[in-house]
């Protein structure tokens, strides 16, 4: 294929990336006419937005302009359960040929459809995520998201063919299995969630292997929100250039958007997936700049159309164009989701204040675990903290100051007492995929 | 004249210590003495083994959290006074004590005691000038053995 001739060497350039670096006025012209055409697509064939659209009593015809959007009703994640399985597809079966789901948390889970074209945009995407990862034909790319009704295997799986690269799909879990493979096959690139490349560099240091030896350049990370703190405990223990990617099954899998090498702000693959920032109280779409929950819409999608749907994230759109020259808009890396969020004594607490509290003591983020409960009709907060070798002492006075320290400096971030344990190692679980910070044992 | 000390991370809870324990008598790594510290939520387990760095390995293998911290022994008659007259001693030199245990050995009726000094050097030269016996690591083995 002419197209992989393009990107042989490093600082290549893969022709699937070229809507990068679309003239910002052509780019708008194309989201609107995709977007006109998608609004209608979603308008004939589904029946909940057609229905919304009427409420509202607005037809495909009213969108005239991209700023016209603010008109159209949301779409939340409930909206993908109560139509279970099927109730959002725009195409017929005939025409739909994979069927993804996302794990829900509660009951159901909610489906998602592919057709051909649908993948073609797919791969398209993922491949331009990964050659803004400045990775290439040649490279040796070990796929460590887990493969299955999750979008994230698959997904990466073909857009790092069709870039050109070497995949090993290894999918996630086993974990001296990874190392073996990545070791043995000289793997260059590493796909995987963050909080579980943490534990296979743990794993890797156990087992005496130093992972900055191996021709391992690159890791593509994605499916959770991390800290900069993991991401430089990441590019130290392994040596490599970490690059945090972006996107949901709802609106695709992963390919929404991506860093490129200047690492600062995601770059959102605008031509087929539209941005917006909301006022999450009002819903209100706030300018340029401002922080939000990002809403999107998919321009391009044909099985399943998503029109604003509100992903919870908390984010804002950088309004400064980035060194690499692409003219699509990036959104700060998403930190916290807006229902990570938890309530306790009327406070809206985020993990990540905890995890700044215990960061600003600790210097590296050790693993912790949030546990909420009830007593006596008040709600308590413990935090988990477990031990490193940095912080252990073998004086009962410097382990009390420790812990006494990381409480101080929660209770100073959130404003809440919290009971601050000193855990061994090890003993909070770690998922070989999303890590699990808070543990809601509240009765309602 | 130091000995190495093995720290290691407890939670305080049922069980807890008796896993580390499994786990170097598995490996058949012998206890020469121990002092366990502990508060409501967790304890540290103190340790000096002869092997320490072989010890300190294979807890550290099995995810314990393991410091190792230089200690002095002392070794000192079995009778009555005779820890007495080396804490005098300390006190004189002004030496901070941060923790201390005791154990005896099996000869002549003598007793090892083993203190983590804040500055273990200077305890060391103001002990031995008290006429204090500062036992060696190799000499500590040899008479427990």
């Amino acid at each position: 294929m002419l197209s992989e001739r393009w990107n042989d060497v490093e600082g290549g350039f893969h022709p699937a990336s070229a809507p990068d670096y679309l003239p910002v006025e052509r780019l708008r012209e194309v989201q609107l006419r995709r977007l006109r055409a998608v609004v209608t697509r979603a308008y004939d064939n589904v029946d909940l937005f057609r229905s919304r659209m009427r409420e509202r009593g607005l037809t495909p015809a009213d969108i005239r302009t991209l700023d016209d959007i603010a008109q159209l009703p949301f779409t939340v994640k409930v909206d993908l359960r109560d139509t279970y399985p099927f109730g959002l597809f725009a195409s017929p079966m005939s025409e739909i040929v994979r069927l993804h789901a996302s794990s829900g948390t509660t009951g159901k889970p909610i489906v998602v459809a592919y057709t051909r074209e649908d993948l073609n945009v797919w791969a398209e995407v993922m491949t331009r995520t990964f050659a803004a990862c400045g990775l290439h034909r040649g490279d040796i790319v070990q796929n460590a998201f887990g493969y299955g009704l999750f979008t994230g295997g698959l997904g990466a799986h073909y857009g790092a063919e069709a870039l050109g690269a070497t995949v090993i799909p290894v999918s996630g879990g086993n974990t001296e299995r990874q190392l073996m493979v990545m070791k043995d096959f000289n793997v260059s690139a590493v796909c995987a969630t963050p909080s579980y490349f943490i534990h296979v560099i743990e794993r890797a240091n156990d087992m005496g292997l130093d992972l900055r030896e191996l021709p391992l350049h690159t890791g593509i990370f994605g499916a959770e929100p991390w800290s900069e703190e993991m991401r430089r405990r990441i590019q130290e223990g392994a040596g490599i250039r970490a690059y945090d990617i972006y996107g949901l099954s709802e609106i695709i899998g992963p390919g929404v958007g991506s860093e490129c090498e200047h690492q600062d702000g995601l770059h959102i693959f605008e031509d087929h997936f539209y941005p917006e920032i909301i006022d999450p109280e009002t819903g209100a779409v706030l300018p340029d700049g401002e922080e939000g929950e990002l809403v999107l819409t998919t321009l391009s999608k044909q099985a399943m159309p998503i029109i604003r749907y509100r992903t919870r994230d908390i984010t804002r759109i950088i309004t400064e164009t980035c060194g690499c020259g692409r003219s699509l808009r990036r959104i700060r890396r998403v930190g916290r989701r807006s229902d990570d969020m938890f309530i306790i004594r009327g406070v809206n607490v985020f993990p990540s204040q905890v995890e700044a509290a215990l960061l600003a003591v600790e210097g590296t983020l050790p693993h912790y675990q949030i546990i909420l409960t009830r007593d006596h009709g008040l709600d308590q907060m413990a935090v988990e903290v477990e031990v490193t070798p940095e912080v252990f002492s073998d004086k009962v006075r410097a382990l009390e100051d420790v812990r006494a320290e990381l409480a101080k400096a929660i209770e100073q971030i959130i404003g809440i007492r919290v009971a601050l344990r000193l855990v061994e190692p090890r003993t909070i679980a770690r998922s070989e995929g999303k890590a699990k910070r808070v543990i809601d044992k509240r009765a309602i | 004249m130091k000995l190495q000390q093995l720290s290691v991370f407890l939670e305080n809870r049922p069980g807890h210590l008796a896993e580390p324990l499994a786990l170097l008598s598995r490996e058949g790594i012998n206890i020469l003495s121990l002092s366990l510290a502990d508060t409501s939520d967790f304890g540290i387990l103190r340790m000096i083994v002869r092997d320490w760095e072989r010890a300190a390995q294979v807890l550290k293998a099995d995810d314990w959290v393991v410091k190792l911290t230089e200690v002095v022994a002392v070794d000192v008659e079995d009778r009555p006074g005779g820890l007495a007259e080396v804490l005098q001693a300390a006190g004189k030199a002004e030496l901070k004590i941060e923790y201390m245990y005791a154990f005896s050995l099996r000869r002549n009726h003598r007793a090892a005691l083993i203190f983590r000094f804040e500055e273990p050097d200077r305890a060391i030269d103001a002990l031995s000038a008290a006429g204090c016996h500062v036992i060696e690591a190799e000499a500590l083995f040899a008479a427990v053995e």
